[in-house]
């Protein structure tokens, strides 16, 4: 990055590499994080810590599982669908999943066409991003109406097995649905900025008053990676287990 | 990685064909975690396969869309190694629930 390496104080061109380059850039008495923006640092900051939560919640949803005496309902029934006469396992996640995968795909196109400063494909693929996340939540809302009206299943029991079952479904999936939620929000935000130019003009946001990067459409991507990322463990963990 | 150089000077600038590749995988390694369902596989193949598959997707996610790969140790450190210190927390929790499994089975069943 240009903007960094100009700010680096005495920027020496050649910096160590690998684990000297690890303990040299710790040591240095400045940024420890040389060429990376300070706002996409922080992301990273963030969504560390937000690791640490859904591993809290995968967590105990590990300890009450297998520490129940009551058998745990089978995902692979209670998340079926009957579709045009076949009856499919699992089917609602599945397609689900590969929304998510999808979307996490447009997404990684849209921070390089940022990168490549094409405004245009850049903010399209930011829509088609939000679009796919738009859906997602879309089918998570009709995965927990069938869950609560039809099937029965409440935070403090259900019908098919122990009831830690709607707990931790309504607590895991609701806190990733409500990341994914916030997601598509960010990113309709950014897409307009990208739109409207700000990254090319360095327009000042409202908020920071900072110069417009397209380094804000990587610091989204993350976010949204991220999204996807956690649903890789709750997809394993809770609907496959 | 012949990448890794050029994506030190200009920001994270990859080609579009390694994301599509990726993408690609993705979907592959998606299918296969489904079909472990669909087939119903068991015991200690299923619960391997689905750590395998899982393992291989979140690597894809972060080392190539979220470019650590790319980044500099002194980032991937920082954000990678705490979260493996989870396994202990895991470790213990699953030693506690084992526990209390035991009490309910015998203390509190039957009576």
């Amino acid at each position: 990055m240009a903007q960094s390496a100009a700010t680096e104080a005495g920027g020496t061109a050649v910096r160590p590499e690998g684990v000297e380059g690890l303990v040299s850039d710790w040591s240095s008495d400045q940024r420890t994080f040389k060429n990376v923006p300070w706002g996409k640092a922080m992301m990273w900051i963030f969504l560390l810590s937000d690791t640490f939560i859904f591993s809290i919640f995968l967590l105990s949803y590990m300890t009450v599982r297998s520490s129940t005496t009551v058998d745990w309902p089978n995902t692979s029934e209670v998340f079926a669908l009957t579709l045009f006469g076949v009856h499919i396992p699992l089917i609602l996640i599945a397609i689900m999943t590969f929304i998510l995968i999808s979307s996490s795909g447009t997404m990684a196109m849209a921070v390089n066409y940022g990168y490549r400063r094409e405004k245009n494909k850049t903010a399209i693929l930011m829509i088609v991003t939000a679009l796919f996340g738009a859906t997602f939540v879309g089918m998570q809302a009709f995965e927990w109406t069938k869950l609560i009206v039809e099937e029965g299943v409440r935070p403090w029991g259900n019908p098919m097995g122990a009831a830690q079952f709607g707990s931790t479904f309504f607590m895991i999936t609701g806190f990733h649905g409500f990341h994914v939620s916030v997601g598509v929000l960010f990113l309709f935000i950014i897409a307009w900025k990208v739109w409207r130019g700000d990254y090319d003009t360095e327009r000042k946001g409202f908020f920071t008053s900072r110069k417009g990067n397209y380094e804000s459409v990587e610091i989204m991507g993350l976010y949204w990676h991220f999204v996807d990322l956690v649903w890789v463990f709750i997809f394993a963990f809770f609907y496959l287990w | 990685m012949a990448q890794a150089a050029e994506a030190k000077v200009e920001g994270q600038q990859h080609p579009i064909k390694v994301y599509l590749v990726v993408w690609f995988w993705l979907f592959v390694l998606s299918a296969c975690s489904y079909a472990v369902d669909y087939f119903q596989l068991q015991g200690y193949l299923r619960w391997s396969l689905i750590i395998i598959f899982m393992l291989l997707k979140a690597g894809l996610i972060v080392a190539i869309f979220m470019h650590m790969a790319w980044e500099r140790l002194a980032l991937t450190y920082a954000i990678l190694v705490p979260p493996i210190l989870v396994m202990v927390f895991v470790a213990i929790m699953a030693l506690e629930s084992d526990y209390t499994l035991f009490t309910r089975l015998n203390y509190f069943t039957g009576g």
